[in-house]
């Protein structure tokens, strides 16, 4: 596939490893922000082909996993109603909330169903007019755009029997908490190279300055993250603390202004709660005034009482980049795929499920 | 989730309220929702995700990243020797 297999080429990653072995010196702690990075490092072994000492920790990149319990089990109350087809993304059907799933609110006669595209679950409420359609959206940045413009469309065509629970979360905040932790161990930070194709970089290069972190725009092939991990070592073995945009076939400073501008006109920005870290102030969207009347959270009432992580479960200290997967007692053992304590066991781009699918058995 | 493919734009359509095209992903045909990405043109490629075009990618800088690190590769040969076996 053309811009894939050209990114794969083993050659060109060699001479990248081999660029990367020249530049280090001494140890170095970085990390990719994003699920979709995490996945391709874990999946190709990129943190295998790094010099020792060379640390890639795995940020909370994850919507699926960060989004908060309360979201969820909103979520799980409002596609049990009888007058609703409830739609989401794939990966949201097996998160766990206080004490259930999409899947087994599903078994119990729930009519939730899988979809590719929030277009599709537009096209669904046109098809079903005595039904009631909501639309899951869970992202980061690069999906709101999606979600704000199916909005858009839904509001010109006046369906009244579409709506949209949403829980969008932002990265450049999340970057922020991260550096601002006391704990911080993270020199220098992989920014994702799909939310910057929304966003462009220039929130990352005022982080740059601001905590006087180097930053790469990384993509998402094996060749795309190897060089971002070589421009980052760069960087920090002579000092340089700027961002630079590893992934230009794609990625513009400015980002998509059309993207930009139909996410500002639908949702305005909010706090919001990421799931084992806590609230975050400035990380959400909210709906504006007038797209209340299309939020799913405001046209079914539903009453929640929200119960506490599983305390086996170290997600949050994973995410902040804290600890591994396998630091965790419960991990491959009482916590898997199948029946997951904590959100990162869930979605292909948790960093629970990446170690366990492809780095199980490579760790004792 | 935040998985984009890269696509070739085969046809677009322009609808009364927004743009749609057919996009080809290593043999399987799509429809995405080109309105955010209104410069891409028919033998564009264009990223997508969730049913989105998000991005047209530039194949000029593609290709200069991909020579850029092809020639890098080449002169790491010529100063550390051929690698060994």
């Amino acid at each position: 596939m053309k811009y894939v297999s050209e990114f794969r080429d083993p050659i060109l990653a060699q001479a990248l490893t081999a660029r990367i072995r020249r530049a280090v010196t001494r140890p170095w702690t970085i990390m990719e922000i994003c699920g979709g990075q995490t996945h391709t490092i874990v999946r190709h072994g990129l943190d295998e082909l790094l010099p020792r000492g060379v640390e890639l920790v795995h940020g909370p990149g994850c919507p699926v996993c960060v989004t908060a319990t309360e979201n969820i089990d909103r979520a799980l109350a409002i596609a049990a109603r009888p007058e609703v087809i409830f739609t989401t993304y794939g990966d949201m059907l097996r998160v766990p909330g206080s004490s259930k799933d999409l899947y087994s609110v599903k078994a119990r006669g729930a009519d939730v169903r899988i979809v590719y595209s929030p277009a599709d679950a537009l096209e669904m409420a046109r098809r079903n007019p005595e039904k009631q359609v909501v639309f899951f959206g869970v992202g980061f940045e690069t999906t709101a755009p999606a979600h704000a413009m199916t909005l858009q469309l839904a509001r010109k065509s006046g369906l009244k029997n579409f709506s949209m629970l949403v829980s969008h979360v932002l990265v450049p905040p999340a970057i922020r908490a991260i550096l601002s932790s006391p704990s911080c161990r993270i020199q220098g930070f992989i920014a994702p190279g799909h939310v910057c194709a929304i966003q462009g970089y220039k929130e990352y290069e005022d982080l740059a300055r601001e905590f006087r972190v180097p930053i790469v725009v990384g993509g998402f092939e094996p060749i795309d993250l190897l060089e971002a991990v070589a421009m980052l070592l760069e960087q920090l073995e002579k000092g340089s603390v700027v961002c630079e945009n590893q992934y230009v076939r794609s990625v513009t400073r400015d980002g998509n202004r059309n993207a930009q501008a139909s996410v500002r006109e639908v949702f305005s920005v909010a706090p919001q709660v990421w799931r084992g870290i806590g609230m975050i102030p400035g990380s959400g969207l909210q709906f504006r005034e007038e797209y209340k009347p299309l939020d799913a959270a405001l046209r079914f009432a539903v009453d929640l009482t929200p119960a506490p992580e599983h305390p086996d479960c170290i997600s949050a200290q994973i995410m902040m980049g804290l600890k591994k997967p396998w630091d965790c007692t419960a991990f491959a053992t009482r916590c898997t795929p199948d029946l997951p304590l904590g959100a990162p066991m869930v979605s292909n781009e948790g960093a629970c499920a990446a170690y366990y699918r492809y780095k199980r058995h490579t760790h004792v | 989730m935040c998985l984009a493919i890269p696509g070739k734009l085969l046809t677009v359509d322009d609808h009364v309220i927004t743009r749609v095209g057919s996009v080809e992903f290593g043999g399987i045909t799509r429809q995405a929702n080109l309105d955010l990405v209104p410069e891409a043109q028919v033998g564009d490629y264009v990223l997508v995700h969730v049913g989105f075009a998000i991005s047209r990618i530039d194949e000029a800088e593609a290709l200069r990243t991909l020579e850029i690190l092809r020639e890098m590769g080449e002169l790491s040969e010529v100063e550390d020797g051929p690698a060994s076996p």
